[in-house]
């Protein structure tokens, strides 16, 4: 009987300073039972990466409104991965133009949930992602 | 063992998947933990606790900033509570550890209560254990906000922080009162606030209130034994002196966000640790930690084992207590016998 929860890490890269959606995000994905793990602003690739390790999380949240995601996003994947964390899914939130989203998934992001995203939806696909 | 070379040889990953085995309560955590236990004993285990708000993950990161100075490597277990509706849970005590992200030296794992109600997880302890065998020193468990009850830390760790704050209102006064019995050592955090003086003071008052043992010399004797922290009013021991039976629990002031104070804590704190070892406090204590996991986890199992030997006998019986044929006692009388 596995009924150990989903442990997720919120984390925001990057120097914007509104963490608002990433809060939202912990929120719900409690609500849906999970132990969220929030770490709080401006975080680099390196210390998302090294606090996914330790806490030995399911899933990592981004949360991204600055423009920067081609740039941090590939960088957190390949810490991740250089960690042998390659099975970890990642998903992003904030402001991520349509045009770019074909190429961040291409990367591995497993799924992008921009403003207006409902926030049970979001739960439920990261509990499947996480399922498989 | 595969998992003792794992964690000797430094292996990060290992030591952070086998935490997840041991929370999980997985058949491997069990196997790897008895490989692990004779490795452990090593580290020195310091607690923090307190109201929420009063900076205790603030302070956790200001200490373990001072021991990384000193060169010694730091884990810190730091707790927040699970929700009792969804079992879900929101651990934000790494926002205010960020100096420490990316220190080697350094392991930090945020841990959910789980539905246990003393302010630590079922499963802390355990972990300690893993920590411990992966060569960290000194071990910083944080719990969850406490109020009166959540006293387990005392039982976990060597020396027991209590964490206050100016402006928690007159009310402090009814929180010290639950907590002061395991307080080693007492912080006032946010000593720059309005008020701090007047928390001092009530701590210190309620210090001499609570336990004036020490004014009876065989009553001093005893205290020590139950571990009764007595007199903070009194002036700090003379090191040259011989040792005191009774801990005097001094009240250090900091203030975590600027980091002052954290030097004086930590030379109450190895006081502390000092007089426990010389005392012979550090070995009773030992003893009966090991007494009480004991006594918890064979309750523990008993119970379990009665369950799946009880069969049907079990809902029977809550069944005739709830129409009233038999009483509780009686029925557990019955079922044991």
């Amino acid at each position: 009987m596995d009924t150990s929860p989903i442990r997720v890490l919120i984390a925001k890269p990057g120097l914007d300073g509104h963490d608002r959606g990433a809060k939202v995000i912990a929120r719900a994905l409690r609500d849906a039972g999970m132990e969220v793990i929030y770490t709080g602003l401006r975080q680099t690739p390196e210390m998302i990466a090294e606090a996914a390790l330790q806490e030995d999380v399911d899933a990592v949240g981004l949360s991204i409104l600055s423009g920067a995601h081609n740039a941090l996003v590939p960088r957190v994947m390949a810490l991740l991965n250089a960690r042998g964390m390659e099975h970890v899914l990642v998903f992003l939130g904030g402001i991520i133009p349509d045009e770019d989203i074909p190429a961040l998934k291409a990367q591995g992001v497993a799924g992008v949930f921009g403003p207006g995203a409902n926030t049970q939806v979001i739960a439920e696909a990261v509990r499947q992602a996480v399922k498989k | 063992m595969n998992s003792v070379d794992a964690l000797l040889s430094g292996d990060r990953r290992a030591l952070a998947r086998l935490i997840t085995q041991i929370e999980n309560n997985r058949p491997e955590a069990r196997a790897a933990l008895a490989a692990l236990y004779p490795h452990t004993g090593r580290a020195y285990l310091l607690g923090v606790t307190g109201a929420p708000g009063t900076g205790k993950s603030t302070l956790v990161n200001e200490l373990a900033k001072a021991r990384r100075r000193d060169g010694q490597t730091v884990a810190i277990v730091a707790v927040d509570p699970s929700s009792p509706f969804t079992g879900g849970a929101i651990l934000g005590d790494r926002i205010r550890m960020r100096d420490l992200s990316g220190d080697p030296g350094v392991f930090i794992r945020s841990m959910a209560t789980r539905g246990s109600l003393g302010g630590l997880a079922r499963a802390t302890a355990d972990v300690i254990v893993a920590l411990d065998v992966a060569g960290y020193q000194t071990i910083i468990i944080e719990t969850e906000g406490a109020g009166q009850a959540e006293v387990d830390i005392a039982q976990l760790a060597h020396t027991t922080l209590v964490v206050e704050a100016p402006g928690l209102g007159d009310d402090v006064q009814a929180i010290k009162a639950g907590i002061l019995e395991i307080a080693d050592v007492l912080v006032v955090n946010k000593a720059d606030q309005p008020g701090a003086d007047a928390a001092v003071r009530a701590l210190r008052g309620m210090l001499n209130l609570a336990h004036p043992a020490s004014r009876f010399p065989g009553a001093a004797a005893a205290a020590a034994h139950h571990r009764r922290p007595v007199g903070a009013g009194s002036p700090p021991p003379d090191p040259a002196a011989p040792v005191e039976p009774v801990w005097q629990v001094p009240i250090c002031e900091t203030v975590a966000t600027e980091g002052k104070g954290i030097d004086a804590l930590w030379s109450a704190i190895e006081r502390h640790r000092e007089h426990q070892r010389a005392s012979g406090a550090f070995a009773h204590w030992q003893r009966i930690r090991v007494e009480r996991q004991l006594e918890a986890l064979i309750r523990d199992e008993l119970y379990a084992r009665f369950v799946s030997a009880s069969g049907e006998q079990l809902g029977q019986a809550i069944q005739a207590i709830l129409n009233r044929a038999r009483d509780p006692y009686t029925v557990v009388e019955e079922l044991l016998r």
